[in-house]
């Protein structure tokens, strides 16, 4: 538990982190929060050269306004979101997933940014951000560009960013005033990931569902949108049969690993309760 | 007399002494951050070890190049078996008579075992030099399921021991068998069997865990090669017996080492043995001439110093159709991993696994224990347990839910039947054991009565009903548990750890202004010992707690005792505690009678002080005894006032308890829910009351996680999947249960205040209760018994197994 040499470097801009990162190539890597790399470190898993660590760079935290979007600052606290009146008011489901991410000491170091560009898929904001259809800033040697949530993931781990490429801002447009959302999260204790997990934002129209989009977290190498799911529920009342058709759509897609939460069978058997229940939670908060 | 005059009963409370809430006196530098542990102690050129381990459960050693280690800024050594050779500690004794090497010496038996030590100026410097020592290893057939250690064609583990067909405690069946142990009578057993109306027979698991303290083991040694001296300060909760141990197999003479456990952040038992990390920084600080600290991190703690459990105990109960017990027969098959470590007193090869007959009035039972080796880590020791206790007691306890089960009777019901009446005590086990006292009904009745268990048990009718009606998810589980310890290890006649019989002991010294140190043979590691024993002699001597300086941990100041673990401290240093302040309170009658001019018997004890009989105003406080025992002696009496006294038990103490857990499971996810648990104990005299609730919250919530889920888990080639707090179940207090606690008394007839022991109470008869609530739960749906531990899958397994779960 004790980590390999390595130097380390606190850049004043995003300009000169991004510089970093391209001179220095595959042996640099960002530090965020440290709540994903640093555990790696200990174990030896990982073992940069270089840390550049991107606390110094003033412009990267905070939440604020874009038109109808919420912007956040990659370097944002779950503990800052958290404390967003504009979060618990605007996007309530960002709100509740955070306060299900491990406990308040991790929360007030780990950053939304170091969650949504890590890549595992054990964390709890990326399918929150395919479900809100959230957009990510990466910036890099060539510049800026916008990448959707729901292109940005590949695989475990692997992301659409580039060598030299920072994420420093979630972009994620405010849901309809009235929407209904839920974060339905199993976990064995505080602390653990998701031994599987749903994210539902739906808007209800004459008591059926109008538009939904559900999100799912660690059943499979990626964070899921689970599209032909929320399309079982679209036009229904929620009734028995279609919470059944969204959990089976859902299902479906899983793919998660055995490990000690459990077999194969049982992670995605809970995936789809998880899915069932955030539907009807979030329906019951829907105006 | 005046108002000014303290009342009896001011008195009585300005001592502090037995019965008092008293607050823990160590918390005071524990809460501020001003505690000491090992991993404080810092040393002018304090050099670091850390292990290269294996990767592999079972694989030959071809070579170790260390070449490129050496090669790191700052390392200094790299200590291999071959090295240990030369001073010819390789290999070392365990507890249990086998040895068990201190480094990789041509194989290696578990994955994570200890292969080469590297040595270096600092912390960093060590792990580099570990990730830079090149191991090639040759993978063997690993042996990971204890039901086949003993297969014809299972591969040699421990080819140290070929040809060796007798071992520490007698004949060895197989190349992988250890011992068998076998208790009681078998013949009459197994009549009874033959004549039973009912029987029943499972096979009961106890899995794997760890004692899993919040501080690893650590330690730091520094030999001073002028003096010749040794100095250890470690994690370990029997200082002394390091102490000799180190002696016998470093050939350094006892009065050389000097071994202090300072603080200790819990040890639950890890920290009862001797690791080879102590080893390998004595020696390394004996070849570098500076001190040398190793500290384990958790991954090492979890996966390579010593677990608990692991006792796959085959269970049969013979009764008649009305519900009276006539035999017991258990067959234990032991996974002691690849070296015999359990930390039993020395001729108990399953520590005291024949308590198992319970709280039950069996005529006749039979026991037999077979201990195999695998390709796991060593260890078994007592896990917040007095030896092997807390496996019997889940054995029995379950056992006896399944017998109810059979009989349809209702659990408390089948128990209140078979206890052990009040007017039998002292009892005399079928396995050999003589019960001190207890009163089982009228704890068991108490606990269904507060709890309104008839009521409770109504509404699981109701329950189980709506649920067989499609009307709800959730079944609801009544865990009853009713345990019988074993604790207070022990008396000469049976307990010996290398030959050390295990009494323990305690020196008081009186000062002149009333005030004094006590110094024990045990050694608290979070118990409270500093507050405790103050209580006990408070009372005795009638000098306020306050007043009275607790010290442990220290061989050269201490006196000779066999430490804390196995509830022993009460029973055994407790009693040694009461004879030492008795001595001291004799001496100081007769300095009284001295200089009140009576004769000794004369005199009468008033709570803090001497009274002469008849005359209530010639009084002499124990405070002003102390004053005189330094100035004004009889003549031919010796001045001061300190005794010594080592207590050697007549008996054990048998501390009980009726738990009952009140659980809901969600059928569809797994997902329990511990709605309410109550837990009365009686651990006879009680010391400290808010000490023993702090006690019992903490034994019930390491029951808890046990039952719930935490395990030491394999996978097939001997990988240990759960060897950090992510996957090794660690409950938070978001998880942990509320705790309704409860208590009677029955002190114990022969300790001299009558107190048994609680630490370890919550346990042993949590993990039953616990475990009993899940069964109970799906019983109703065909269930009879559900391996522990109970996580969430297992628990949707277990519904879906029973057809609950589509």
């Amino acid at each position: 538990m004790i980590p390999g040499a390595f130097s380390y470097h606190r850049p004043a801009s995003v300009a000169d982190a991004v510089k970093l990162l391209s001179d220095l190539g595959e042996d640099a890597r960002p530090l965020a929060g440290g709540h994903s790399l640093v555990p790696m470190m200990k174990l030896r898993l990982a073992s940069p050269a270089h840390l550049v660590d991107l606390h110094g760079i003033a412009g990267l935290k905070g939440i604020g306004r874009d038109g109808n979007s919420l912007v956040i600052g990659a370097m944002t606290t779950q503990h800052d979101l958290l404390a967003s009146d504009d979060v618990a008011r605007s996007v309530p489901i960002l709100h509740e997933a955070a306060l299900l991410i491990a406990d308040p000491q991790v929360r007030y170091r780990g950053t939304i940014g170091g969650n949504v560009a890590n890549g595992d898929p054990g964390n709890d904001m990326p399918a929150l951000m395919l479900t809100l259809g959230a957009t990510y800033r990466l910036e890099g040697p060539n510049g800026a560009r916008e990448v959707k949530a729901a292109d940005f993931y590949q695989g475990a781990y692997f992301t659409a960013l580039e060598p030299g490429e920072i994420l420093t801002a979630v972009s994620i447009p405010v849901p309809a005033p009235g929407h209904g959302y839920a974060y339905e999260k199993l976990k064995r204790k505080v602390g653990d990931y998701a031994t599987a997990a749903a994210a539902v934002v739906l808007t209800m129209a004459s008591g059926k569902v109008a538009s939904c989009a559900i999100g799912l977290t660690n059943v499979h190498e990626t964070p899921l949108l689970a599209t032909a799911a929320a399309q079982a529920v679209i036009g229904t009342s929620l009734d028995a049969a279609a919470l059944k058709n969204a959990a089976a759509a859902a299902e479906a897609i899983m793919a998660p690993a055995a490990d000690t939460r459990g077999p194969v069978e049982y992670r995605k058997h809970v995936g789809g309760i998880m899915v069932a229940r955030a539907l009807q939670r979030a329906a019951s908060r829907a105006r | 007399m005046n108002d000014l005059t303290p009342t009896r009963e001011q008195r009585t409370a300005a001592l502090e002494g037995l019965g008092c809430k008293r607050k823990r006196v160590e918390d005071i530098r524990f809460t501020q951050g001003k505690g000491n542990y090992v991993d404080d102690v810092k040393l002018p050129g304090m050099l670091h070890g850390d292990f290269v381990r294996s990767p592999h459960a079972h694989a030959r050693v071809k070579s170790i190049n260390s070449e490129e280690a050496l090669k790191v800024p700052g390392v200094l050594a790299v200590i291999t078996a071959e090295t240990l050779k030369t001073v010819n500690l390789a290999w070392m004794p365990t507890l249990a008579g086998d040895v068990q090497m201190v480094l990789a010496d041509g194989k290696v038996l578990f994955q994570n075992q200890e292969v080469a030590f590297v040595v270096a100026t600092d912390r960093y410097a060590a792990d580099d030099g570990v990730n830079k020592v090149v191991v090639e290893y040759e993978p063997l057939q690993p042996l990971v399921d204890p039901f086949k250690s003993m297969a014809p064609d299972a591969p040699v583990l421990r080819e140290d021991l070929a040809g060796k067909t007798t071992g520490a405690h007698g004949p060895r069946k197989h190349h992988n068998h250890i011992f068998e142990w076998t208790v009681g009578d078998k013949d009459l057993t197994d009549a009874a069997f033959r004549k039973a109306e009912v029987t029943i027979k499972e096979m009961i698991s106890y899995h794997r865990t760890h004692p899993s303290p919040l501080e690893t083991c650590q330690c730091v040694c520094s030999f001073d090669k002028i003096k010749g001296e040794l100095t250890i300060w470690g994690t370990f909760q029997a200082p002394h017996v390091i102490r000799t141990v180190v002696s016998l197999i470093a050939k350094l003479p006892e009065q050389k080492i000097h071994v202090i456990s300072p603080d200790i952040g819990g040890g639950f038992g890890n920290k009862v043995g001797a690791y080879p990390g102590y080893i390998c920084a004595a020696v390394a600080s004996i070849v570098t001439g500076k001190p040398v600290k190793w500290v384990e991190d958790r991954i090492e703690n979890l996966t390579a110093t010593s677990f608990a459990r692991d006792y796959h105990m085959t269970t049969e109960i013979a009764a008649t159709k009305d519900g009276k017990v006539t035999g017991l027969r258990v067959h234990v098959l032991a996974d002691h991993g690849a070296f015999d470590a359990c930390a039993d007193p020395s001729k108990w090869p399953a520590g005291f696994f024949n308590i198992v007959t319970g709280s039950y009035d069996f005529p006749t039972a039979h026991l037999a224990v077979d201990g195999v080796y695998t390709n796991k880590a060593p260890g078994g020791v007592a896990y917040r347990c007095s030896f092997r206790v807390t496996e019997a007691a889940y054995c029995i306890e379950r056992a006896m839910d399944i017998l109810a089960q059979k009989l349809g009777m209702d659990p408390a019901e089948l128990r209140l039947k078979n206890f052990i009446k009040p007017e039998q005590f002292p009892y005399h086990s079928a396995l050999g054991w003589e019960y001190d006292s207890g009163d089982y009904h009228t704890a068991m009745r108490k606990m269904m009565e507060t709890t309104g268990y008839a009521a409770l048990r109504k509404e699981q009718a109701e329950k189980r009903a709506a649920f067989k009606r499609g009307e709800t998810r959730e079944v609801m589980g009544l865990g009853v548990s009713f345990f019988t310890e074993i604790v207070g290890a022990g008396p000469s006649k049976n307990c010996d750890i290398l030959g050390i019989a295990m009494f323990d002991s305690c020196e008081i010294r009186m000062h002149p202004t009333g005030a004094g140190i006590a110094r024990m043979g045990t050694k608290s590691q979070g118990q409270g010992h500093e507050t405790t024993w103050a209580q006990i002699i408070a009372t005795e001597i009638g000098i306020p707690a306050d007043n009275i300086q607790v010290e442990e941990g220290n061989t050269d100041t201490a006196p000779y005792g066999l430490g804390t673990y196995g509830s022993r401290s009460t029973p055994v240093a407790g009693a040694a505690i009461a004879m030492a302040a008795r001595k001291i309170k004799a001496k100081a009658q007769m300095i009284a009678a001295y200089k009140l001019e009576v004769h000794e018997d004369d005199l009468e004890w008033d709570i803090d002080g001497f009274r002469v009989k008849g005359l209530p105003e010639k009084f002499m406080s124990m405070k002003d005894i102390c004053w005189a025992a330094y100035n004004s002696v009889p003549p031919g009496m010796e001045p001061g006032l300190e005794a010594v006294s080592y207590y050697d038990p007549p008996n054990m103490t048998y501390p009980f308890g009726a738990y009952l857990c009140v659980m809901d499971i969600d059928v569809d996810t797994g997902v329990y829910k511990v709605r309410r648990f109550y837990a009365l104990d009686d651990c006879g005299t009680r010391i400290n009351p808010m000490i023993i609730e702090g006690q019992v919250h903490g034994g019930l919530t390491e029951a808890f996680a046990i039952a719930m889920g935490q395990e030491i888990r394999y996978d097939d080639t001997g990988n240990v999947v759960t060897g950090s707090f992510m996957d090794f179940f660690m409950p938070t207090a978001v998880e942990t249960p509320h705790w309704e606690t409860d208590f009677t008394v029955t002190p114990s007839p022969h300790h001299p205040i009558g107190a048994k022991g609680v630490g370890e109470s919550p346990n042993v008869g949590g993990v039953p209760a616990f475990s009993n609530a899940v069964n109970d739960a799906f019983a109703f749906l065909g269930a009879t018994h559900i391996q522990m531990p109970h996580d969430y899958w297992r628990n949707w397994k277990a519904a879906k197994t029973l057809g609950a779960v589509a």
